[in-house]
C-alpha cells in the first residue's frame, strides 16, 4: 500500500509566498528607513524569537521553562568572548547558537528530572547559577558589565542596518526551523505529546527523546537572541541579561498571541503564537485543517504518519456533542487518540480501538496492551 | 573557630529558609500549585510590617500579629479568586497565573515603595547575642526566626495529622473528588491551606525584612530559596522542608567562608548536586 505524504497545503504555500514577499520587503528596509525604526525591529524580533521558542517548549513539548534567560545569557556571553578574541560579533552569531544547544545537553539531564512546575523553577536555579558563575570572571566585566569590542570600525549607520539583517537572519531561521520541525515527523509526536502523552507513548513516540530535542533547539534560538542583544546594545551586563524579566516578556508575547479556544487542551498554550505577520509562516494545526478530521479517522492507525493530527472540525464537534449527551459518558478523549479511532480504557490503562461515532458508548476492541503490534 | 561560626550561622539561617519554604510546599502539598509569587508576597508583608512599625511605634515582634493575620485573609482570597479559577483550567494555567501575579506584585511595589531599598528596624533583637565564646556568638533575633521555623513546622504537623480541618485538608490533598464526596468543601478546604500558607509567608518576609535589607524586586531569589529548600529537603515532607533549609543555609555561609561572593551560588551549585545524585531529595516523603 503506497500512501501520499502532504503535510502542507495550497493554502500553506500560498501564505509562504506571502511570507518570501514580506521577509525581501523587510531586508530592503534599511534602505528606505531611519535607524530608529530598524532598532526598535531588532527588539520585536529578538521577542519574536524568543517566543516562537518558548512556545515551542511550552505549547508543543510541554516543557514550562521560566530559565531560558540562561541561554539568553550564554549566547551573549559567548559573542563577547569571541569579539574579545577578534572574531568578527557577527560571524560569531551563529557560533554562539551552536554553542547553546550543545551546553542546554548536559542541563537538560539534570533539569529534566524535575516535572512541571518543579522544571520551571529549576531552569530558573540554573539561569540564575550562570549568572553568579559569569560575574566571578573580571574578563567577563563582572558585575558592571563588558562593553563589545570589534564593532568599532563599521560606520554607524552600516553597523545598524547589519545587525538588522542579522536580527532578521535569527528571525527567520527561527520560524523556518519552527515550520519544519512540527511539519516534520518529530512534529506530528510533539502533537501527539501534546494532546495524550500516554496514548502517543502507546503508539511508539517517546516523549523524552522529542522533548529534549527541542529543549535543545529552544535554547539555540534563545543564544541567537542574546548574541543579538549584545550586538545590538553593544554592551552586555550579566543582571540584566540573565534576569527573569525576560520570560517574562516570552511568556506575555506566547500567551497573548496563542490564545485560542480549542477544547481538549490548554487554551493558553495554544500553537503558534506569534503575532501578526508572522504568524502565517508558523503552521497553525487549526488554519489549513478543513474536513481534516474525517480522513485522519478513516486512516486508522496510520495516521499518525500521514497528517498532522488536528483537533476534529467544527461541524463533528457539533455531531459529536449530541452523541455524548445521549450516551451520558465523559467528553470525548483527546484528538490524537479520538483520530486513532481509540481510546484509553479506563480499566487497563490499554489502548483500545472503536467506531468513532461510538466513542463513547461501546464496549471498545481491545487493539493494544503493552506491545506495539495492533491487533 | 571561623568555619564552626559558619556552620552555626548557617544552620540559623537554613531556620529563616525553612520558615519561608513551609508555605511553599503546604501550597504545593495540598493543591498542587507552585505559587511563582510566594517571594513578591514576601517582600510585600516586610513593606506592611513596614509601615506597622513606623506607623503604630510598635517593635517588629508586636508587627507579625497585624501583618499574619492580615496575610491569611489575603491568602484566602487570593485562593478563591483568582488561584481556584486557573487550576479548573489546567496545571500550567496555574503556574503562568502566578508567574503572573509575581510580575504584577513587584511593578505594584516599585510604583508604590519605589526601588530604594528598606531594612525593618528590629531594635533591641538586631543587637543582641549569646557570646558563647569569643569568636562563636548566637544572635537573638537569628536564634527566634529559627525557634519560630521549628514551632511553625511542628504545629503544621500537629495539624494535619491531629487536627479535622487539618485531616479534612489531607483528604482534599489526596483525592479531591471522594473528599467532596463525604462532604468536605473542597474550595474552602483549599482558601483556608492558602490562608495557612500565605500567614507563614508573612512571617518569613518580616523575618526575612528583619535580616537583610530588601527592595520590590527581592521577591525573585528568596522564591528560589524557599524552591531550593523544599527540593533538597524532598517535596512534600516538612520535615524534610527544615532540613532543606538548613542545608542551604550551611551550604551558603560556607560558600561566603570561602569568599563573600560566593554565597549564593554554593547554594545553587549544592541544589543542583542534590538533583544530580537524589533528585527526590534527602527525606522523601509522602505528600502530606
Amino acid at each position: 500500500m503506497s500512501v501520499r505524504v502532504t503535510r502542507s497545503r495550497r493554502p500553506a504555500t500560498w501564505s509562504g509566498l506571502a511570507s518570501a514577499l514580506v521577509f525581501v520587503a523587510l531586508l530592503s528596509l534599511p534602505y528606505l528607513v531611519f535607524a530608529n525604526v530598524t532598532s526598535l525591529l531588532v527588539n520585536l524580533f529578538i521577542l519574536l524569537v524568543l517566543a516562537t521558542m518558548w512556545n515551542l517548549l511550552a505549547g508543543y513539548a510541554g516543557l514550562v521553562s521560566v530559565g531560558q534567560q540562561a541561554y539568553l545569557g550564554l549566547g551573549a556571553y559567548t559573542v563577547l568572548v569571541l569579539a574579545q578574541n577578534g572574531v568578527n560579533p557577527f560571524l560569531a552569531i551563529p557560533v554562539a547558537i551552536a554553542f547553546c544547544a550543545v551546553a542546554a545537553l548536559p542541563i537538560s539531564l539534570l533539569v529534566f528530572r524535575l516535572r512541571n512546575e518543579y522544571f520551571a523553577i529549576g531552569t530558573w536555579v540554573v539561569a540564575e547559577a550562570f549568572q553568579l558563575i559569569t560575574v566571578r570572571f573580571p574578563q567577563l566585566g563582572g558585575g558592571t558589565g563588558a562593553s563589545l569590542p570589534g564593532l568599532g570600525g563599521f560606520d554607524p549607520a552600516l553597523r545598524q542596518a547589519f545587525t538588522y539583517w542579522a536580527a532578521l537572519a535569527v528571525l527567520a531561521a527561527t520560524l523556518l526551523a519552527a515550520y519544519l520541525l512540527l511539519r516534520s515527523r518529530l512534529g506530528l509526536d510533539l502533537t501527539a505529546i501534546r494532546d495524550d502523552e500516554v496514548g502517543a507513548r502507546s503508539v511508539g513516540v517517546q516523549p523524552a527523546r522529542a522533548k529534549r530535542i527541542v529543549y535543545l533547539i529552544a535554547a539555540a534560538g534563545a543564544g541567537g537572541a542574546g548574541a543579538l542583544i549584545i550586538i545590538s546594545q553593544l554592551n552586555v551586563q550579566a543582571a540584566s541579561v540573565f534576569s527573569v524579566q525576560w520570560s517574562a516578556y516570552m511568556i506575555f508575547v506566547a500567551v497573548i498571541g496563542g490564545v485560542g479556544t480549542d477544547p481538549g487542551h490548554d487554551p493558553l498554550l495554544q500553537p503558534p503564537a506569534v503575532a501578526g505577520g508572522a504568524r502565517r509562516l508558523v503552521p497553525d494545526h487549526r488554519r489549513d485543517g478543513r474536513g481534516a478530521g474525517g480522513d485522519v479517522r478513516a486512516a486508522g492507525p496510520l495516521g499518525r504518519d500521514q497528517r498532522p493530527l488536528r483537533p476534529a472540525p467544527v461541524s463533528d464537534r457539533l455531531l459529536a456533542a449530541p452523541t455524548r449527551l445521549i450516551a451520558g459518558g465523559p467528553a470525548g478523549p483527546p484528538a490524537s487518540t479520538r483520530a486513532l479511532n481509540c481510546r484509553i480504557s479506563t480499566k487497563t490503562g490499554c489502548l483500545q480501538r472503536c467506531k468513532w461515532h461510538e466513542l463513547d458508548k461501546t464496549p471498545p476492541v481491545n487493539v493494544h496492551c503493552a506491545g506495539r503490534s495492533w491487533g | 573557630m571561623a568555619w564552626l561560626n559558619a556552620v552555626v550561622q548557617g544552620i540559623l539561617l537554613g531556620g529563616l529558609y525553612a520558615l519561608f519554604a513551609c508555605g511553599l510546599s503546604l501550597l504545593f502539598g495540598v493543591m498542587r500549585v507552585v505559587n511563582l509569587a510566594h517571594g513578591d508576597f514576601a517582600v510585600l508583608a516586610a513593606y506592611l510590617g513596614l509601615a506597622v512599625i513606623t506607623g503604630l511605634h510598635v517593635p517588629l515582634l508586636w508587627s507579625t500579629l497585624a501583618v499574619a493575620p492580615l496575610f491569611a485573609v489575603v491568602g484566602y482570597l487570593v485562593q478563591r479568586l483568582i488561584i481556584q479559577r486557573s487550576l479548573e483550567v489546567s496545571p500550567l494555567t496555574t503556574l503562568l497565573v502566578t508567574f503572573g501575579l509575581s510580575v504584577v506584585l513587584q511593578n505594584a511595589m516599585l510604583e508604590g515603595f519605589s526601588a530604594n531599598s528598606h531594612s525593618l528596624p528590629s531594635g533591641w533583637l538586631a543587637a543582641g547575642s549569646f557570646r558563647l565564646t569569643p569568636q562563636l556568638s548566637i544572635g537573638h533575633f537569628s536564634l527566634i526566626v529559627f525557634a519560630a521555623a521549628v514551632v511553625v513546622i511542628v504545629s503544621l504537623q500537629l495539624f494535619l495529622s491531629r487536627a479535622r480541618l487539618g485531616r479534612q485538608i489531607r483528604a482534599t490533598a489526596d483525592d479531591a473528588e471522594a473528599a467532596s464526596i463525604a462532604g468536605t468543601d473542597v474550595r474552602h478546604v483549599f482558601g483556608i491551606a492558602a490562608a495557612i500558607a500565605f500567614a507563614t509567608v508573612a512571617l518569613a518576609g518580616l523575618a526575612f525584612g528583619g535580616y537583610s535589607s530588601f527592595d520590590p524586586g527581592a521577591g525573585t531569589q528568596r522564591l528560589i530559596f524557599a524552591f531550593e529548600a523544599v527540593v533538597i529537603g524532598g517535596v512534600g515532607s516538612l520535615w524534610g522542608t527544615l532540613l532543606g533549609g538548613v542545608v542551604l543555609g550551611v551550604s551558603q555561609a560556607l560558600g561566603a567562608q570561602v569568599d563573600s561572593g560566593f554565597g549564593v551560588l554554593a547554594g545553587h551549585l549544592v541544589f543542583l548536586a542534590v538533583l544530580a545524585i537524589r533528585p527526590r531529595g534527602l527525606l522523601p516523603g509522602r505528600v502530606t
